[in-house]
């Protein structure tokens, strides 16, 4: 027998939490949050250095004080938070299937889903590094959750592969761990990290950032002696043999992405987008499927934390009207992209939507920028910027006019 | 005194173990690693192979065709994954249609059943997606995969279960060979004597054969490396694929594993370092080339991660089983290469009998029981199983691998039942915790977490594979944990 749920919420981390509260403030009437965690915040619990909230409170915040905002708004509310529980299914249906050890097994009847499950790190696996496979080998995240929720020192001479924000903040909280950060190495001409922390972690504490380099091999028996690092042909992105050469180290730290975790999306058939590995959604960030919304880091990875929350209110807002059948479900028109922008989110717009913020990241960098949105063949809108990088989310605010014709966002050198 | 100390706990070791433990008997395993498993067993091509590419009348023919026949059984009592997906030899020229035809012919000569030359259409039909260069292949329907660690893992806990003792983490040091015993003694000091000893010291086995006064063979070690692709665009091949063996080698598999992930390999590069077990990084333009001819289309921006094993190939040419000439106290089973999963059972068996003609006395063990009784894997439970399982034990219910659906609960058995000092690749070794996508990113350091709760190994002690392989170097708070 499953139980009857207005809105059901995957993932208690800060796109969760925001999308349930505002499910609710929307007035949603039974609102559940499934966590697999044993405390909600997902990853901001082990992001204990500051920097967040910037936008969104207008001030500086630490991961965990940045989600107790958010724990403390829901302890006033009537929202159920599951914790220690995890999901094995959702269906087309909004059927959910899950496991926890107090409730045993769950079956909710949702009227509407928020996917919001996050993201996760892409391994050394993926990226097929050579070698051996010896301790000392972490992605930037695992080595963050041993550092700061489990008090171990994963390492104590330090290469990091990737300039991705974790690995960033990783690098710092190694050297003030007493660990020694001896390059980060980036396969890319620019970082994909964000500016402020490229300059507070690597250059305040002299750590070198190496662009068009890479790691070719990883070497020790049972921990690991030494990584082969070398540079690569720009145009090809292959290894220069005659570059290599052998770094002595204990540890290296992965931070070359992050991959939403949609394990849960795909087989409930919602349409997927191959560039940012989420789900396609709609302005309300619904997915092709009805009454499944998705939001966060599991829809497309951000920079900041503060946007994970702002559209998180969005897709928990139209969750809580969908599920009282009050939904907009006109036709969509789509938004494309063209020249520099890598991606656009939402890529669905209805034709009577009238104001939009739309969010986008562009493929290289841009000194200075050029952005156009055109609607049919009409520009409605050109902005320039003055530097556009792949590290950072772009938002532009768009008033639109009513009516058909797919929306095309281009980016290019101004 | 033991009765039998078997020196390699790999799956020929652990084999041996569980055939012995049938019979009142006292008997050790010995193995320098801290776990089973450690050496082939845990890097291989998984593949219960059909049997027809051995040299008829070798001791491989024959263990490997009676061993692929006893796989069934084995598997079932064991509750070991055992896939008889059948194999394909590809052909890709007229050149390897006589090839196809000579193996089709050993194989009838070795007693391979349902063996069956298939045209370039009944290939396609069978298995899509293969290179349109294929004209055809030699069929063998007995040819399965199973999990070689796995098998390993559960060999060992069911011959532990039977009172076969492991003494795991330090290397053989010496053996001494007296009148009515032997002696061995490890790095660490440990002194075990038996009336018999059997070598299945994989790569090692020359040199623990010569500890034992028979330098009679050499063993080189032939790293085969691999790539493991993602169970989400695994499905692109059902069956085990092989490549018609020409002068260029043996070529490259594309096979399923028994979990749902596929993977190509293995090279084939033969060297002296017998604990090199890196992937070198020219293997992988060797794998990617040479599997894309038989499978075009591989997702090879999906792969979840690389290995490599070490064959132990002996300059015999041939498995070194049975007494030695040189020691009448010294059972071999060594050179134990491909096709040595197959063939484990049988070698087994063959080894009980060798210590039989050597003078061991094998009588019924009454509390024998071949069963290793476990419950359901929790991923494969229906709803209600789950709801069951949960019912009874909490711990069901709290999931710590999520790519893999591996609750606490099946990690904490792991942990208490594994021979060896518990390591988070000794717990997925056992349990698949790890092996997923994440590659142990999430549940790592929550695994970690429970070997310290179970075993109170501190945190920052705990290991990834036992020895020197600690994952943490040290605290950054608080006083060190004793």
């Amino acid at each position: 027998m499953s139980e009857r749920v207005q809105v059901a919420v995957i993932g208690g981390g800060p796109a969760g939490l925001a999308a349930a509260l505002s499910a609710k403030k929307a007035g949603a009437e039974r609102v559940v949050i499934l966590e697999r965690d044993k405390g909600p915040g997902g990853i901001l619990q082990q992001c204990i250095h500051n920097g967040f909230g910037l936008h969104y409170f207008g001030q500086e915040l630490t991961g965990p004080e940045y989600a107790q905002r958010f724990v403390s708004q829901l302890e006033d509310t009537d929202i159920e938070l599951f914790l220690d529980t995890m999901v094995l299914e959702v269906t087309k249906d909004r059927r959910i299937t899950a496991v926890s050890a107090e409730r045993g097994l769950i079956e909710l009847q949702a009227d509407a889903v928020v996917l919001a499950m996050g993201c996760r790190e892409r391994t050394r696996g993926a990226l097929l590094i050579p070698g051996t496979r010896p301790a000392g080998v972490f992605t930037a995240g695992c080595a963050q959750r041993l550092v700061n929720m489990e008090a171990c020192l994963p390492g104590k001479r330090v290469v990091i592969l990737g300039s991705g924000d974790i690995g960033l903040i990783m690098a710092r909280r190694m050297v003030w761990e007493g660990a020694e950060v001896l390059m980060v190495c980036e396969l890319m001409p620019y970082s994909s990290g964000l500016n402020r922390n490229i300059v507070q972690c690597l250059q305040d504490n002299d750590i070198p950032l190496y662009f068009n380099t890479t790691v070719t091999c990883i070497h020790g028996k049972e921990r690991v002696e030494g990584v082969t690092i070398a540079q690569v042909d720009p145009a090809t992105r292959k290894p220069l043999p005659e570059t290599a050469r052998y770094v002595a180290c204990d540890t290296l730290l992965l931070s070359v992405g992050l991959i939403p975790e949609n394990e849960l999306t795909t087989p409930t058939g919602a349409q997927m987008d191959r560039v940012t590995s989420g789900a396609v959604v709609d302005e309300f960030r619904q997915t092709t499927v009805p009454g499944i919304f998705a939001c966060g880091n599991v829809l497309h990875v951000h920079d900041l934390v503060d946007n994970v929350s702002r559209e998180a209110e969005i897709a928990g807002e139209a969750a809580a009207k969908f599920a009282r059948g009050q939904l907009p479900s006109g036709p969509r028109r789509r938004v494309l992209t063209s020249g520099g922008a890598r991606y656009a989110v939402p890529q669905l717009v209805s034709e009577d939507c009238q104001e939009l913020d739309l969010y986008f990241r562009v493929g290289a960098a841009f000194k200075p920028a050029l952005v156009q949105v055109f609607q049919g063949d009409t520009l409605i809108k050109q902005q320039k910027k003055p530097v556009m990088t792949p590290g950072e989310m772009e938002k532009l605010h768009l008033r639109l006019e009513k009516g058909q014709g797919d929306l095309r966002l281009h980016v290019e050198q101004a | 005194m033991y009765d039998v100390l078997i020196v390699g706990g790999g799956v020929t070791g652990c084999a041996i173990a569980r055939a012995l433990s049938r019979y009142r008997l006292k008997v050790a395993v010995l193995d320098g690693a801290a776990d089973v498993a450690m050496g082939a067993s845990r890097a291989n091509s998984a593949i219960v192979h059909a049997g027809y590419d051995c040299e008829p009348g070798s001791k491989m023919a024959r263990l490997n065709v009676r061993g692929n026949a006893m796989f069934d059984q084995l598997c079932q009592e064991l509750d070991v994954p055992l896939k008889r997906v059948g194999s394909l030899v590809l052909g890709f020229s007229q050149q390897d249609g006589k090839s196809l035809e000579r193996l089709y012919q050993n194989g009838l000569a070795n007693g391979v059943p349902g063996l069956r030359l298939l045209s370039a259409e009944e290939t396609h039909a069978m298995q899509p997606g293969l290179s349109d260069k294929v004209l055809g292949a030699l069929y063998a329907p007995t040819g399965g995969i199973t999990c070689p660690y796995e098998l390993t893992c559960a060999l060992a806990k069911n011959a532990m279960d039977n009172g076969v003792e492991f003494y795991l983490g330090s290397p053989v040091r010496s053996i001494a060979t007296l009148a009515d015993a032997v002696e061995v003694e490890t790095e660490e000091q440990v002194l075990l004597r038996g009336r018999y000893v059997v070598n299945a010291a994989g790569v090692h086995a020359d040199e623990v054969s010569a500890l034992a006064g028979d330098a009679s063979f050499h063993i080189r070690p032939r790293k085969g490396e691999y790539i493991l692709f993602d169970r989400a665009v695994s499905d692109f091949v059902q069956m085990v694929l092989f490549q018609a063996p020409t002068a260029m080698g043996k070529g490259i598999l594309v096979a399923p594993t028994v979990d749902g992930n596929a993977y190509i390999g293995p090279t084939a590069f033969n060297q002296d370092d017998k604990e090199d077990v890196s992937v070198r990084p020219e293997a992988l333009d060797e794998l990617k080339a040479t599997a894309a001819l038989s499978i075009p289309n591989l997702p090879l921006s999906k792969p979840i991660t690389l290995f490599a094993g070490l064959r132990a190939v002996a300059d015999t040419g041939d498995f070194v089983i049975g007494r030695s000439e040189k020691n009448p106290r010294l059972v071999q089973a060594a050179g134990i290469c491909s096709p040595g999963l197959s063939s484990a059972p049988a070698i087994a068996e063959e080894v009980v009998a060798s210590l039989a003609e050597a003078g061991l006395v094998l009588e019924e063990n009454p509390a024998y029981s071949p069963l290793r009784k476990r419950k359901k894997r929790f991923r494969h439970m229906s709803p209600q199983e789950k709801a069951q399982a949960i019912a009874e034990n909490p711990a069901y219910g709290r999931i710590i691998c999520r790519c893999e659906t591996v609750p606490e609960a099946e990690i904490v058995e792991a942990i208490r039942e594994m021979p060896g000092v518990p390591s988070v690749d000794a717990v997925k070794r056992r349990t698949r915790a790890g092996m997923g996508r994440c590659q142990g990113g999430f549940c790592m350091p929550r695994v970690m977490e429970l070997i310290e709760r179970e075993t109170n190994i501190p945190m920052d002690q705990i290991t990834k594979n036992g020895g020197g392989s600690r994952i943490c170097v040290g605290v950054t708070r608080g006083e060190a944990k004793q």
